[in-house]
């Protein structure tokens, strides 16, 4: 078969969805990063991280759902739909979509705690969303295992910058985590620093 | 039974006291605390005891005033309707510096205390007692408490075992989340309310915090009825309370009083000395208040006279420093002491205190500038009512009580000068800030 | 049924987003932390609180009733 069919336009659908997902959930990685450290967008108020990290988030689910979708309608591999939650369900490229259906898995958790979340406990809402911290990395590999796409050229590229920027803000978070002054240093730290301010003697009646 | 109004004192003030302290002034062993009191009543049910405290108007000796019969009833409820056993937990923590009452208490009639503890316990069907004290103090209570529990084994008194532990040093490790949360192998540093811990506590249990006196009292009210209990104090605050006195010397004395009682008798003293001499009197510890000794005078030891001066009675520490002392670099040291005990979770009382404590001491030498009292004042503000506890709430209050009462020394401080000709501290306040971690736990 | 806000001041770092998104009820104090209007909140602002608790990022604020 040659030239552009319908099942032609299904797989490159798939691909390319599979790609805008990738991207997308690198930034909402990145965002959530970012929230940990109640840190800023430039130029944006205080409320956009949240808000970018939850709306580009629900965005990133509609791009997989397109991705997998595609990848299922399409009849030139055979792919169950079960296959995209269930892993190793797929006759087709067996281990790396099973670890698409991993991700998706913790993914879909995450995202319904986090919209639960008023009627959880903060341990177990926060418990579950750090399953993000896998879910990225697996659906990374799923991203350059499950077709040849990013495996040369542009998208290549694309994949290991994905993978360098989040390693990069993760290795950031933890760094500032540590600088952090501890809870029993706090207010130690502050006094010094006031009283030093108004170049005042630490200690008043004292012979 | 005479009634009274109000702010009355009731009865013969003289008579029937001291109630919780043995007469001769020394530690009182088992047998010579049943001979006083005889054996402890248990009613057999809990709940039974109850109603009596609520007819007693019995209510906490830990600061807060806070009425005991509605506080078990909550633990009883919050136990039946969740179906978990309660905890019950004797507040020996005493983490104000100036207090000394409830050492005293443990020490010379510690098998009150552990009465108290055993009855609250049936009464909220509690399953755990624990006693939570202070150490670093002038005696060994711990010894003192071992010895009484082995007392009361050989005797079969207590239906509970009670569990000892010890509190850090902290000004916080007296408040009733941190207390809980250190008991749980944590910090001594507070939690959010809600829940309350009275609902959910240690371990997740309701769990009832009570001051140890309080359980003294309670101990009594058992054995005696509620109409015994208030035969002295008022109508609205009855019963009688444990005060430390600190005069010109220092020396903490350990009273107990009438509630209802005129000021003026405590701050003088047997010799009338401290009459002549204070100029002011501080009310209620380092969360309490600074009342100029004249208006001091004119009242009585109970929150409905105290309320006049924007005082209340908290847990009767009645400081009345020498006349050759300055109030305000008395408060400035004390107020770095309650700045450094913050827990440091809550941004209002992490950024204002430390703020408060360098203003302060900036008008206790000399060096304010014209925007300092009107930023203590403000930051007193912006503190209260904004943090996990009362800390912040209970400093400003002694700060703003400050700067009322020494108004005129203050004025005298901005032009270089100081009515205090002695430098020595006299506040008590403890010389070790928590540094690490380790120091709250 | 009527709500009303509560912050938790052991979480709160400041960040400072709920005064942007409900400045009718949360406004910052000199150090960045929220001052909130404790009654309850009229029905037209509803949503703004909604939006505000979600947008916390320590999850500090919330909405209990009144």
């Amino acid at each position: 078969m040659s030239g552009i069919n319908s099942s032609t336009a299904l797989w490159y659908a798939s691909r390319a969805t599979g790609v805008v997902a990738l991207l997308l959930i690198t930034a909402v990685v990145l965002l959530g990063l970012l929230v940990t450290r109640q840190g800023r967008l430039p130029g944006l108020p205080r409320f956009a991280v949240t808000g970018l990290h939850r709306n580009l988030s629900l965005i990133a689910v509609v791009f997989v759902a397109l991705h997998v979708l595609t990848a299922v309608a399409d009849g030139y591999v055979d792919i169950p739909l079960t296959a995209a939650v269930v892993p190793l369900a797929s006759p087709y490229e067996r281990l790396w979509l099973g670890l698409g259906a991993v991700s998706l898995d913790l993914t879909i958790a995450v995202i319904v705690t986090s919209l639960l979340r008023r009627h959880l406990s903060r341990r177990l809402w926060r418990g579950v969303h750090l399953l993000a911290y896998l879910s990225w990395p697996v659906a990374w590999l799923h991203s350059i295992t499950a077709s040849k796409d990013l495996q040369h050229g542009w998208l290549f590229l694309l994949a290991v910058a994905c993978a360098a920027v989040v390693v990069i803000a993760v290795v950031w978070r933890l760094a500032a985590a540590a600088r952090d002054v501890p809870r029993a240093e706090r207010v130690g730290h502050l006094m010094s620093v006031m009283h030093s301010r108004h170049r005042m003697p630490e200690r008043t009646g004292r012979p | 039974m005479i009634t009274a109004t109000a702010g009355m004192p009731v009865g013969d003030t003289a008579t029937g006291l001291p109630r919780l302290l043995p007469r001769g002034g020394q530690p009182e062993g088992w047998h010579a605390h049943t001979a006083r009191h005889g054996r402890l009543p248990y009613r057999g049910h809990a709940g039974d005891l109850i109603p009596e405290l609520s007819a007693a108007g019995l209510t906490g000796r830990g600061g807060a005033a806070f009425p005991v019969g509605r506080k078990l009833s909550a633990v009883l409820d919050a136990a039946r309707s969740r179906r978990r056993a309660a905890v019950v937990i004797a507040n020996g923590a005493e983490s104000e510096p100036a207090s000394d009452k409830d050492a005293t208490l443990l020490w010379l009639a510690p098998h009150l205390v552990l009465d108290g503890l055993q009855l609250a316990a049936e009464a909220v069907g509690a399953e755990a007692a624990i006693l939570y004290t202070h150490a670093n103090r002038r005696r060994d209570v711990g010894q003192r408490l071992r010895q009484a529990i082995a007392e009361r084994a050989a005797a079969g008194a207590d239906r509970i075992a009670v569990e000892l532990a010890e509190a850090p040093p902290r000004f916080l490790s007296g408040q009733e989340t941190a207390l809980v949360s250190h008991l749980s192998g944590g910090p001594a540093i507070p939690t959010f309310i809600p829940p309350r811990v009275t609902e959910r506590g240690l371990g997740g249990d309701p769990t009832l915090v009570q001051n140890v006196e309080t359980l003294a009292h309670l101990a009594l009210i058992a054995r005696h009825g509620p109409g015994w209990f208030r035969q002295v104090g008022t109508e609205a605050e009855p019963g009688s309370m444990l005060c430390t006195i600190r005069r010109a010397d220092g020396t903490p004395r350990i009273t107990e009083v009438p509630l209802g009682m005129p000021l003026r008798g405590l701050i003088a003293g047997p010799d009338g000395q401290g009459l002549l001499s204070a100029r002011a009197v501080l009310i209620g510890g380092y969360h309490g208040s600074w009342v100029p000794a004249a208006e001091a005078m004119g009242l009585t030891l109970d929150n409905h006279s105290l309320a006049a001066v924007g005082a209340r009675v908290g847990a009767g520490i009645l400081i009345t420093p020498p006349p050759d002392r300055c109030g305000l670099i008395e408060t400035a040291a004390a107020v770095r002491y309650l700045a450094l005990e913050s827990a440091g979770q809550c941004g209002p009382c992490l950024n204002g205190l430390p703020r408060i404590a360098a203003a302060l001491t900036e008008i206790a030498v000399g060096r304010q500038r014209r925007q300092t009292q009107g930023d203590v004042e403000r930051w007193a503000g912006l503190v209260t009512g904004r943090g996990a506890c009362h800390h912040p709430d209970g400093t400003a209050r002694f700060v703003r009580s400050a700067l009322l009462t020494f108004a005129d020394e203050v004025e005298l401080h901005k032009q270089g000068r100081c009515s205090g000709t002695s430098k020595k501290p006299y506040l008590p306040i403890p010389r070790d800030s928590a540094r690490t971690e380790e120091d709250w736990i | 049924m009527s709500e009303k806000l509560l912050v938790n001041p052991i979480e709160c770092a400041g960040h400072g987003a709920c005064a942007e998104l409900l400045p009718e009820m949360i406004t910052l104090d000199e150090w960045g932390f929220p001052i909130v209007d404790g009654r309850p909140i009229p029905s037209a602002l509803e949503r703004d609180a909604r939006a505000a608790v979600s947008a916390c990022p320590t999850l500090a604020l919330r909405l209990v009733r009144a």
